[in-house]
């Protein structure tokens, strides 16, 4: 059975908008880690729709800046997302590899969230993030190995700001 | 038909990129070094290698970043205080033909050094139940987040005496309680301890809202006097001074005139006309106080 020209260009354009949907979302993939959140249990204060995600979105652009930071060497990409002692730590890591001549770049590919503690006031939210993720040494422009995949447990103390929700603890710990 | 074979191979190759690439990852590329899987921040503890030739440790996490070269067949010692913030850390030691790494972490001290202490409001009227609220988290000597649970006490002194004590341990490093203010303004001492470390807050206990209201008249000529009784809540503290005392006069339903008086050492006062058959009232807030007629009071 012959389809008409015109049938076949329709199913031919909808094949490549399906094709390029298929790759727009692997490689979405690729770009942004696997996250799941479990907010059950967050108390004393009720945990608003809202503010979970608000603190997930923050949360999560934590690692990017963190990321940027310890692959460019620049504390000063740190300061969207920490404050306080986080960021005091994490600038000191900073600067100590950036006195080695090493640079660290790190990927995160998955994240399991648990909000576990919302203060009464309202002022800080405490998560628990199994994350996996792709770490890559590089000492004076020389790669050491392959990305090293690793998974740890991570413990982070969040607390408003104006716009944002900002990291004030962030630290690794025995799963 | 050429098209869709190559929708078809487009997508093999996309396949085949994402299993090579995850084979790529969980491919392990080295032996492990032999480090104990958690130490103590701040501690001591050697590294054996097995390095044939010179080589470099890189011992790397988000929390600290250690290098240090190694000779042949020595040992890597890290010292006391070198490696203390607590994290999940890589090591990797480089060098030709070698390549050994192991993952491990470095956990706080149990010791409590320092507690970060937020006590909300820092004042707040009295006889509020659970209105206090405080949240502490605890540190060790590197201001790590302690992990395991250490148990906080709070303790809320008011200035009449009175003490609330409440001891709860820590999960995940934070602790918190909510307290009662207060039936007795004043400043109220807020201390949280664990272990040898304390950190106090002073909460303002204010006095509540007006509990009742009453005033009384006196004629001076064409004019009323008006004063209140001193001005309490309902625990019988004077209410603060400033608090806004609204008096209105009212004739034939219509109203004539008001004024607001601020409290002042406890009470209002204020004068209005004596204009026979009005009617003046007094308020405060939610509060309505008495009415007394001009010409006849009530």
């Amino acid at each position: 059975m012959r389809v008409p020209w015109r049938t076949r260009g329709r199913s031919a354009k909808l094949l490549r908008l399906g094709c390029a949907l298929l790759a727009g979302l692997l490689l979405a993939g690729f770009a942004s880690p696997a996250v799941r959140v479990d907010a059950e249990a967050v108390g004393p204060r009720a945990l608003e729709d809202q503010t979970r995600t608000a603190v997930v979105r923050d949360y999560l652009q934590a690692w990017k800046s963190m990321s940027q930071a310890f692959q460019e060497n620049r504390i000063d990409a740190l300061d969207t997302s920490y404050l306080g002692l986080a960021k005091e730590k994490l600038a000191e890591a900073v600067r100590e590899q950036r006195e080695l001549g090493i640079k660290t770049n790190y990927r995160d590919l998955s994240h399991h969230l648990k909000i576990v503690f919302y203060s009464p006031e309202g002022l800080s939210v405490q998560l628990v993030d199994t994350v996996e993720y792709e770490m890559q040494i590089v000492d004076h422009d020389q790669v050491l190995a392959q990305p090293q995949h690793v998974r740890a447990r991570y413990v982070a103390v969040l607390t408003p700001t104006e716009v944002r929700w900002k990291v004030r603890v962030f630290q690794a710990q025995p799963e | 038909m050429k098209r869709r074979l190559t929708f078809v191979l487009l997508g093999a190759v996309l396949t085949s990129v994402i299993v090579a690439g995850g084979l790529y990852l969980s491919a392990s590329d080295g032996d492990a070094l032999q480090i104990p899987k958690a130490v103590e921040a701040g501690s001591s503890f050697s590294i054996p290698t097995r390095a044939a030739a010179k080589a470099v440790l890189y011992i790397v996490s988000p929390a600290q970043v250690l290098r240090r070269n190694v000779e042949p067949g020595e040992s890597v010692v890290i010292a006391a205080g070198d490696l203390h913030n607590a994290g999940h850390y890589l090591a990797l030691l480089s060098g030709p033909g070698t390549t050994e790494k192991a993952e491990f972490d470095v956990v706080p001290a149990s010791q409590p050094e320092s507690l970060n202490f937020l006590a909300k409001p820092s004042r707040l009227p009295v006889g509020r139940p659970g209105g206090i609220s405080g949240v502490a988290y605890v540190f060790d000597v590197y201001r790590n987040l302690v992990r395991e649970s250490t148990p906080v006490s709070f303790q809320l002194s008011d200035s009449a005496g009175g003490t609330q004590t409440r001891s709860v341990p820590t999960r995940n490093g934070v602790a918190w309680v909510k307290m009662d203010s207060a039936p007795r303004a004043g400043a109220a001492q807020f201390l949280v301890s664990a272990g040898n470390v304390s950190e106090k807050r002073v909460v303002q206990q204010v006095p509540g809202e007006p509990c009742n209201l009453r005033m009384s008249a006196q004629r001076s000529g064409q004019r009323m006097i008006l004063e209140t009784a001193p001005v309490r809540d309902c625990n019988g503290n004077p209410v603060s001074d400033g608090t806004i005392v609204s008096f209105t006069q009212t004739y034939d339903g219509r109203s004539e005139a008001t004024v607001d008086v601020p409290l002042k050492r406890d009470v209002a006062r204020t004068e209005l006309p004596a204009r026979d058959g009005s009617v003046i009232s007094v308020a405060t807030g939610v509060v309505l106080g008495n009415e007394i007629r001009v010409g006849g009071q009530r």
